[in-house]
């Protein structure tokens, strides 16, 4: 690890202020310090933002969970209401790394790293996600903008995510056997007139599939994505999987959440 | 008192290592220390033109740079590999120079450089990165397979060579095949690995100036050995003034049995700087350097009757070096390996053929089992195809060639003791309930997975030792093992080792050895080991020798302790010494009520007054003391066996596979410590089972090791696994008087074609270990798509 300064911010007003071309907000830590102590990268300074008020604490309204971006995964795992409001979403952080990844890593680290395999992302999607950060409210459409990519700037703090409450939703996680991260993530879920599949893992950002959400909105049965080959030019290969297999288990993983949905 | 031996003693090093207060190599710091970081080649093959280390010298903090010239300029030699093989055309193997750091070209990514040396960690890693190394990049040789197509790595040794070497009869093989009524041939690919020891090598080398003293702490299964190679090798210190210290160490697998290039150059480094200096591998660092395991290439091929009689076995292997041949390297493949692969079966004749060769990845040595992992795979593997072409039950033919009857002289090697493979091979049929498989399968069936059973009955060879033995098959010192039971004049008791526990629970185990040999309680008894200053020389831990040779030793030092004891007690209760009977740590004269206990004898021992009317307890001319030290060269091996029997099911739509249910009814002679044996089963199993189904070591065609960190070399974890089914059956060893046989590698050997047999079973087509999600899944797509074609 190379030197840095080291601010602790006790408002989104001071974090913003601190931020410069050169800083890194700190949240969990779980994806910043690995890189830093490797050299991956360097900063002149980190600004903690993990124990600012506003970060925290999750709210379910009549439509919407609003969690905030310092809100680690397994307060997420644990929440009474998020568990009752949209299952899946609770479920999702509880499979996230080990226990001590969940009690360190937070949602905001986590969308604003963008990893090509992490989970939440296909939340943000299949639940129609508004991020708030520290000047703006973004979709989460226009959110994810690539590999490691998002719409944020420097020196902007995202400080919550809204998730829209469906009528019932499943993530389904086929981990890679060594980080366990997602191999292939499919986040289904179903609302009064549309189903949206979110896949992440698969792709260099995450994706809806329309070819699934056709095929469910048609008859939201698992039988009815039997015959589906999804095309797997655009799908990620490496050496834990071909990307012929990974177009094949993202449709296995999307027919495992028809089963689970709830 | 209650017989320690045979009773699940709880772990005497439990409460510092399950309290966080193991003291190992990187917890060591040292007055005055220097840290070094490596630069090491990114290359896998190169020339080097040039390094540039002028800026890093001038660089904050830093005392030096240190290059393989400086090496040179000091006269160290280079790295050794210490088992001469002899190919089959009489011509000695073929050896590369292997300077710890590189001179003129550098033979695999990870190999070393040059050492930065500076006041604190930090300011060695930011000098690293100005050191600037000029390299001539060539093409690197990384495929086992064609390497000796390939270009020449090392001049002089042509087709990547370093043996050819063979083993058993070949024209009578020939002719068992050419008369046999079927033959079987099989490819067989053992996969590479690395050895992933929880905690990454690291040394302190500590110079004394005014006693010319050198002292090197290391991460070594195996410090006496290290000691003796860097003396008399690599000439970095004269052994009567060099200490090597192995602390607590995170376990090893073999990786840690040699001394690196990281430890000869940390010890030169403290001598030539004056100062301390000190290395911690990095993880990833580890995985690059550390030397890796198995990475063999195999045809293989048995000759059959109809009846299922095995009568003839031919195995052709090339087996990956790595960039140079490391100390064990050259046996590993040989007579570790070779004698193996007939298996606990009757078989009249075979041949072994193996060619080891250089390739531009990491140097691979012994992990695990090393070699019997290997011919366990493969006969295994062979057997269990052999029988499904002839339409025989596995279980049933296998049974059908076991050997039946010991001492049993193999037609390769080895001549085995003792065993009852019916036994243990029959109570594990039981045990994981065979004749209920196919109900099991069924069931499976209705939820749409595929089930499938593997067998593995397996032989290793361990206690690894004998000199004449070893010594006949080329290695270049003896093996034996060292003890010395040194009770202090309180009675309490030291018993020295030439063993290294790092992970093996010897500080049990050889303490209930002595708790019920001398009746002295456990609590009372410190095992040392792990510093060449304090114990008699000794042979280190490996090969699943530790109780089989030093355990002995230690049991033989304790009967001479008895002897003199007797003796004391004789003079001192005036009796004879024949007469005396030794019980529960008391000397007793028969029928009477005359005794003394072992810790008044020890007393009386080093304290022998002697006065006017106070008689000394010595007899005459006898010395003051209580000490004895034996030395332990047994006759033979010991020959551990077993079955092991796996149940999987494999989900067909992501390929995954699931092992259900893991039985083991293993024969290691007698247990010393069950529930110890029973941790040394489980690790191997997760090592066995990794190797089959998560593990791989993969370089790309330009030799860049792609899985060099855990987020993509695949560990087995926990969850992984099921409750595994554990039983025994004993037949003691001959070989030695405790008549224990060695369990730390048969999880390791018996499982991975245990869990291959089962996937292969489920799955009806082959498939290369490891047996991933992917690749199941494939094989089960070419599988219907040529069932498709066929119909
Ligand atoms: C062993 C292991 C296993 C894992 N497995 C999984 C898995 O299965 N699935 C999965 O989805 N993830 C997984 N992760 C990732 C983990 O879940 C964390 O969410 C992730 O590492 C980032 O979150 P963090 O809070 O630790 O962020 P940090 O590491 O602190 O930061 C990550 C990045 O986000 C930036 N950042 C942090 N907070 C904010 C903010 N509020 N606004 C703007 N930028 C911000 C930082 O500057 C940095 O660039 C794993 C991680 C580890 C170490």
């Amino acid at each position: 690890m190379k030197q840095f300064n080291f601010h602790e911010a006790k408002s989104v007003k001071e974090a913003v202020k601190a931020a410069s071309k050169n800083s890194a907000f700190l949240s969990g830590g779980q994806t910043l310090i690995p890189s830093m102590k490797l050299r991956l990268s360097s900063f002149s300074d980190v600004i903690n933002v993990k124990n600012i008020k506003d970060l925290q604490g999750i709210k379910v309204s009549g439509k919407s969970v609003k969690i905030g971006a310092a809100t680690k995964h397994a307060e997420v795992a644990s929440s009474k209401d998020v568990k009752k409001a949209i299952p899946a979403l609770a479920a999702l952080a509880g499979g996230i790394g080990d226990m001590q990844v969940r009690n360190k890593g937070t949602l905001g680290g986590s969308i604003a790293n963008n990893d090509p395999s992490a989970c939440y992302p296909s939340a943000c999607i299949a639940l129609n996600a508004v991020i708030h950060t520290s000047n703006r409210k973004i979709d989460a459409e226009k959110f994810f903008k690539g590999m490691f990519e998002t719409a944020l700037k420097k020196d902007e703090l995202v400080t919550a995510v809204e998730f829209t409450i469906p009528e019932k939703s499943a993530y389904i996680k086929i981990p890679n056997p060594a980080s366990r991260y997602a191999l292939v993530g499919v986040f289904l879920a179903k609302y009064k007139k549309e189903t949206i599949c979110a896949v992440t893992g698969a792709q260099p950002v995450v994706f809806r599939s329309k070819e699934i959400e056709k095929a469910l909105n048609n008859n939201f049965d698992p039988n009815s994505l039997n015959d589906l080959n999804l095309k797997s030019n655009e799908m990620n290969a490496d050496i834990h999987a071909s990307a012929e297999y990974r177009a094949s288990l993202v449709v296995t993983a999307a027919q495992k959440a028809v089963i689970n949905c709830k | 008192m209650a017989s320690m031996i045979g009773s699940k003693v709880e772990r005497k090093e439990d409460k510092k290592f399950l309290t966080g207060k193991g003291r190992y190599t990187a917890d060591i710091n040292l007055h005055n220390q220097l840290h070094a970081v490596f630069i090491r080649s990114p290359h896998a093959r190169a020339k080097i033109k040039g390094i540039d280390t002028s800026k890093a010298k001038k660089a904050a903090g830093v005392v030096d740079v240190l290059t393989g010239k400086d090496m040179q300029d000091d006269k160290i030699g280079g790295l050794i590999a210490g088992w001469k093989i002899v190919s089959k055309d009489g011509t000695d193997m073929k050896c590369p120079a292997h300077p710890p750091l590189a001179t003129d070209s550098v033979n695999y990514v990870g190999d070393h450089i040059a050492l930065v040396v500076a006041e604190t960690l930090q300011e060695a890693k930011d000098a690293a990165d100005l050191v600037k190394v000029d390299y001539k990049v060539l093409k690197a040789v990384a495929s086992t397979a064609e390497a000796m197509n390939s270009d020449v790595i090392h001049e002089g040794i042509e087709k990547n060579l370093c043996f050819d070497w063979e083993l058993g009869d070949k024209a009578k093989t020939d002719e068992a095949f050419s008369s046999a009524e079927k033959v079987v041939e099989m490819d067989i690919l053992n996969n590479r690995l690395v050895p992933n020891a929880m905690e990454p090598r690291a040394s302190i080398g500590d110079y004394n100036s005014s006693s010319e003293e050198l002292t090197l702490y290391t991460t070594s299964q195996n410090p006496h050995l290290s000691r003796l190679v860097m003396s008399a090798f690599n000439a970095v210190h004269p052994e009567h003034k060099f200490r090597v210290i192995a602390p607590d160490v995170g376990g090893g697998f073999g990786s840690k049995i040699y001394p690196y290039s990281e430890d000869v150059i940390m010890a030169w480094a403290a001598k030539r700087l004056q100062r301390p200096v000190k290395w911690v591998c990095e993880r990833t660092e580890s995985f690059l350097s550390d030397c890796h395991g198995r990475d063999h290439i195999t045809k293989c091929s048995v000759a059959l009757k109809n009846d299922g009689t095995v009568t003839g076995l031919k195995v052709d292997t090339i087996a990956n070096l790595g960039g140079y041949a490391s100390l064990f390297a050259t046996v590993t493949p040989t007579y570790l390996y070779g004698p193996l692969v007939l298996g606990l079966y009757n078989i009249p004749t075979a041949y072994c053929n193996v060619k080891a060769v250089y390739t531009n990845t990491a140097p691979v040595d012994a992990y695990r089992g090393a070699g019997r992992p290997e011919a366990t795979y493969l006969i295994e593997r062979i057997m269990d195809k052999a029988a499904k072409e002839l339409g025989m039950d596995r279980a049933e033919f296998r049974k059908k060639n076991f050997i039946k009857q010991f001492p049993h002289q193999q037609c390769l090697v080895h001549n085995i003791d003792s065993g009852d493979y019916d036994a243990h091979f029959d109570k594990a049929l039981n045990l994981a309930d065979y004749s209920g498989f196919e109900k099991r399968k069924a069931e499976s069936a209705a939820k749409g997975k595929l089930r499938g059973i593997g067998f593995s009955t397996y032989i290793e060879a361990c206690g690894i030792a004998p000199s004449a033995a070893v010594m006949s098959l080329g290695a270049g010192v003896g093996l034996w093992e060292s003890a010395e039971i040194r009770f202090n004049p309180t009675g309490n008791i030291s018993v020295f080792t030439g063993t290294h526990s790092h992970g093996q629970s010897h500080d049990t185990t050889f303490a209930q050895i002595v708790a019920d040999k001398l009746g002295v309680p456990m609590e009372n008894i410190e095992l040392v080991h792990g510093d060449t200053d304090k114990g008699p020389f000794g042979m280190g831990t490996y090969g699943s020798r530790s109780l089989a040779v030093g355990g002995t030793a230690i049991a033989k030092a304790c009967d001479k302790i008895v002897e003199k004891g007797k003796a004391v007690a004789a003079n001192m209760l005036e009796a004879k010494a024949d007469e005396i009977e030794f019980k529960d740590g008391e000397f007793i004269v028969p029928n009477t009520n005359k005794k003394k206990t072992i810790g008044e004898i020890a007393f009386a021992c080093y304290l022998p007054g002697t006065y006017g009317e106070i008689k000394s307890p010595l007899p005459e001319g006898m010395e003051p003391g209580l000490k004895e030290t034996a030395f332990y060269d047994p006759v033979n091996f010991s020959f551990p066996a077993g079955s092991h029997i796996c149940e999987v099911e494999v989900d067909p739509t992501t390929g995954e596979t699931k092992v259900d249910t893991y039985t083991c009814v293993d024969d290691f002679g007698n247990l010393i410590n069950p529930m110890i044996v029973e941790g040394q089963i489980h690790g191997g199993l997760a090592q066995g089972i990794g190797q089959a189904l998560y593990e791989n070591a993969y370089y790309d065609e330009t030799g860049q090791l792609v899985t060099a960190s855990y987020m993509d070399y695949c560990m087995p974890r926990a969850d992984n696994f099921p409750e595994f089914r554990i039983d025994y059956t004993c037949t003691p060893a001959t070989s030695n008087p405790l008549g224990v046989k060695g369990c730390g590698e048969a999880g390791a050997i018996a499982s991975p074609p245990a869990v291959m047999n089962a996937v292969v079973d489920a799955i009806g087509t082959e498939v290369t270990m490891p047996a991933t999600a992917e690749k199941v899944w494939k094989a089960l797509k070419e599988k219907s798509k040529s069932a498709k074609k066929a119909a």
